[in-house]
């Protein structure tokens, strides 16, 4: 069993759903990183998303965008990100989901980037433009060295999609909530628990659910329907405004804890019966 | 051969696919499949000739540029003129195609990404017949580069939109135009305007195109009673290019030669050259030859001209690169330049910056062939969009 699994078979025992934040590995700086992401194990981070920057990051919205653009200039690649990946791993054992696009993870090589993120100590990756019909190659790799690859399931998913993504993902299932780049939103979206509804018919893998989402009431209300809720933008906005001060790593644990307190309360709701 | 490809998943062998985020997957499903039901409808593919003859100007012709055959003393050399099609260039064959599946397909806005802005010209033409809604994603050094063609969107009555992320070309209008479609992709037609892209968009473009290379086949029987010895086309995305050689590919007597933005030189690293100097890896939805940092960063292309001004180059010409069918060589700006003004002074003919680099590989290739010998160029669009740029290049002032 995965620490992925471990992890959500643990929340689930607790009634608990997981918090999942999602950093841009490099921005403002890799030990920045390092600091950020002890923090917010420490503070209630459940599971951790490290993007690894790309320069034409089609599915990102403007935060993630500006991110990515320091993150690169700041150093990050692929085997950087998989260093300070390494070192962290002397101060937390978080389970780690690399987040990054097929061409970055293509140049370091299939094989060589699935063994080194398991030997370097990470759990899972999403490579957001990598749909599962071109998911083979990388995946066979992934198998062979014990990487849980996690894909995502959109709003335009049709039920076939989303039993060949169930199949696929291993970890969790990432819920895409909304047609869209990633970036912070008012509203949910309404349709929001219906989708996460035809996920759940058609397998029992964690749900978490991503894009859109930014504010400890929102985390809230997706806790209610899915087993975690994943929060990039609102995060990273957050990093970009304190880059440099010396509050930087408070002010984003504050924030994580936040946005975990909503997921600590115990669920008896239909949610979880309809888990079982 | 070339019936077979791409293969049911998008393949051009190891090139091409679909890497686009899941959101875009069930809706590429059903564009590939609106695709074949327009293929085989009758009705479709007349209305799509009647617009390509009665609209678009075709066929256009094949011409035989005698002045410009001498001054080279070598093979003679022939033009496809694509420069004659309405809005200027090849582009109006793929997106009167495009535009009216968007109509069948119920879908009321057009978005589109340009680069020197003949697609976009094109879409905004094509929208303004079809009464759909229009806005294109254009860099922004390309809107100033282009600023003719801009204007030209406008009085069409498309929305442009400027787009200052990344290297502000081609490449991140693109982007621009995915995350827009990603937003609004249940009302929303993306018209995409090179070979390029995930599946169905190479094979589309392509398709749509091929009746280049269909009448310059037909009109080299004609007039040469055979077939030509040699094409040579302009490959930035590589739409022109496909269009015309896709039907010779199985004439293996036929020599097939993709000409690159050489830009400053490619030992410069300022150029477009991806075949020349790239790698293989995935941007904007397909497998292909990338310009890209060893960390898979993509780069930022240089050409004189902003239709070649893109890091990749479509899946098909990998393909048949690497099975050794088409030859890949580059020009650079300078010689492109060269090329231009010797088309426009022996021929009167004036050339797109992105045609003249296919002119200039061709008088080259010209001199070392003798005169029995017989090149098509695809001249792919006109030059009137470009004049500014090469007053600049050659030190002088409009007026």
């Amino acid at each position: 069993m995965s620490r992925l699994d471990e992890t959500f078979r643990r929340l689930r025992a607790r009634g608990e759903r997981a918090l999942v934040p999602y950093f841009t590995a490099g921005d403002p700086s890799l030990a920045d990183t390092r600091r950020l992401v002890v923090e917010a194990a420490h503070r209630g981070a459940d599971v951790v998303e490290l993007g690894v920057p790309f320069s034409d990051p089609l599915a990102d919205g403007p935060v993630v965008q500006r991110a990515g653009t320091r993150a690169l200039a700041a150093g990050a690649s692929v085997p950087r990100v998989l260093e300070t990946v390494a070192a962290l791993r002397a101060e937390t054992d978080v389970p780690l989901v690399l987040l990054t696009y097929y061409n970055p993870v293509l140049a370091f090589g299939l094989k060589a980037f699935a063994r080194t993120s398991v030997d370097a100590g990470v759990d899972g990756a999403i490579v957001v433009d990598m749909p599962p019909e071109e998911s083979e190659p990388l995946a066979s790799e992934a198998a062979a060295a014990g990487l849980d690859l996690v894909y995502m399931a959109a709003p335009t998913s049709t039920p076939p999609r989303v039993r060949l993504i169930a199949k696929k993902s291993r970890g969790f299932i990432y819920a895409v909530s909304l047609t869209g780049v990633t970036g912070e939103r008012q509203e949910l979206p309404a349709d929001m628990a219906t989708q996460i509804g035809a996920i759940r018919r058609v397998t029992t893998m964690p749900v978490c659910v991503g894009f859109g989402i930014s504010t400890p009431g929102q985390v809230a209300a997706v806790g209610r329907v899915a087993d975690g809720a994943i929060v990039g933008s609102a995060i990273v906005r957050l990093v970009e405004a304190r880059a440099g001060s010396p509050s930087l790593v408070d002010d984003v644990g504050k924030f994580i804890a936040e946005l975990k307190a909503p997921l600590r309360e115990p669920l008896a709701t239909s949610a979880v019966r309809a888990r079982r | 051969m070339t019936r077979a490809l791409p293969d049911a998943r998008g393949h051009f062998g190891r090139f091409g696919g679909r890497f686009v985020p899941e959101t875009l997957m069930a809706p590429l499903i059903e564009l590939e499949q609106a695709w074949a039901a327009a293929k085989r409808d009758r009705k479709f593919q007349r209305r799509l000739a009647d617009l390509l003859r009665d609209y678009a100007g075709r066929p256009t012709p094949l011409y035989f540029a005698e002045r410009l055959s001498e001054q080279c003393g070598g093979a003679r050399i022939y033009l496809k003129r694509e420069d004659l099609c309405h809005t200027g260039a090849h582009k109006i064959n793929n997106v009167l195609g495009q535009a009216l599946l968007a109509e069948r397909m119920g879908k009321r806005r057009v978005i589109a990404e340009t680069g020197a802005g003949q697609h976009g010209v094109a879409t905004a033409t094509a929208a303004a017949l079809l009464g759909l809604e229009c806005e294109v994603y254009m860099g922004a050094e390309d809107v100033e580069r282009q600023a003719l063609n801009v204007f030209r969107m406008r009085l069409l009555g498309a929305r442009v939109i400027s787009v200052e992320s990344g290297s502000r070309t081609l490449k991140d209008a693109i982007n621009e135009a995915l995350r827009d479609w990603v937003t609004n992709v249940r009302t929303t037609y993306y018209l995409l305007g090179s070979a390029l892209g995930p599946h169905p968009y190479p094979m589309m473009v392509r398709d749509l195109h091929s009746v280049i290379g269909r009448e310059a086949r037909r009109q080299a029987r004609a007039v040469l009673r055979r077939l030509p010895d040699v094409l040579v086309a302009c490959v930035g995305g590589g739409s022109n290019a496909i269009g015309l050689f896709h039907r010779f590919i199985g004439d293996r007597r036929v020599r097939i030669v993709g000409v690159e933005p050489g830009g400053e030189g490619i030992s410069t690293g300022r150029h477009g050259a991806s075949m020349s100097a790239g790698a293989v890896g995935v941007l904007h939805g397909c497998m292909s030859y990338l310009l890209q940092s060893d960390d898979g960063q993509i780069a930022t292309a240089h050409s004189i001209s902003a239709g070649l001004d893109y890091p990749g180059v479509g899946p098909e010409h990998a393909y048949y690169r690497d099975l050794g069918r088409f030859e890949f060589v580059s020009v650079t700006d300078a010689e492109a330049l060269e090329g231009f003004e010797a088309l426009t002074r022996l021929e009167g003919i004036m050339p797109a910056l992105e045609s003249a680099h296919a002119v200039a590989y061709a008088m080259k290739l010209a001199k070392t062939l003798p005169r029995t010998k017989a090149i098509v160029i695809g001249l792919s669009g006109r030059g009137d969009k470009d004049v500014h740029v090469v007053a600049k290049a050659l030190g002088k002032q409009i007026g």
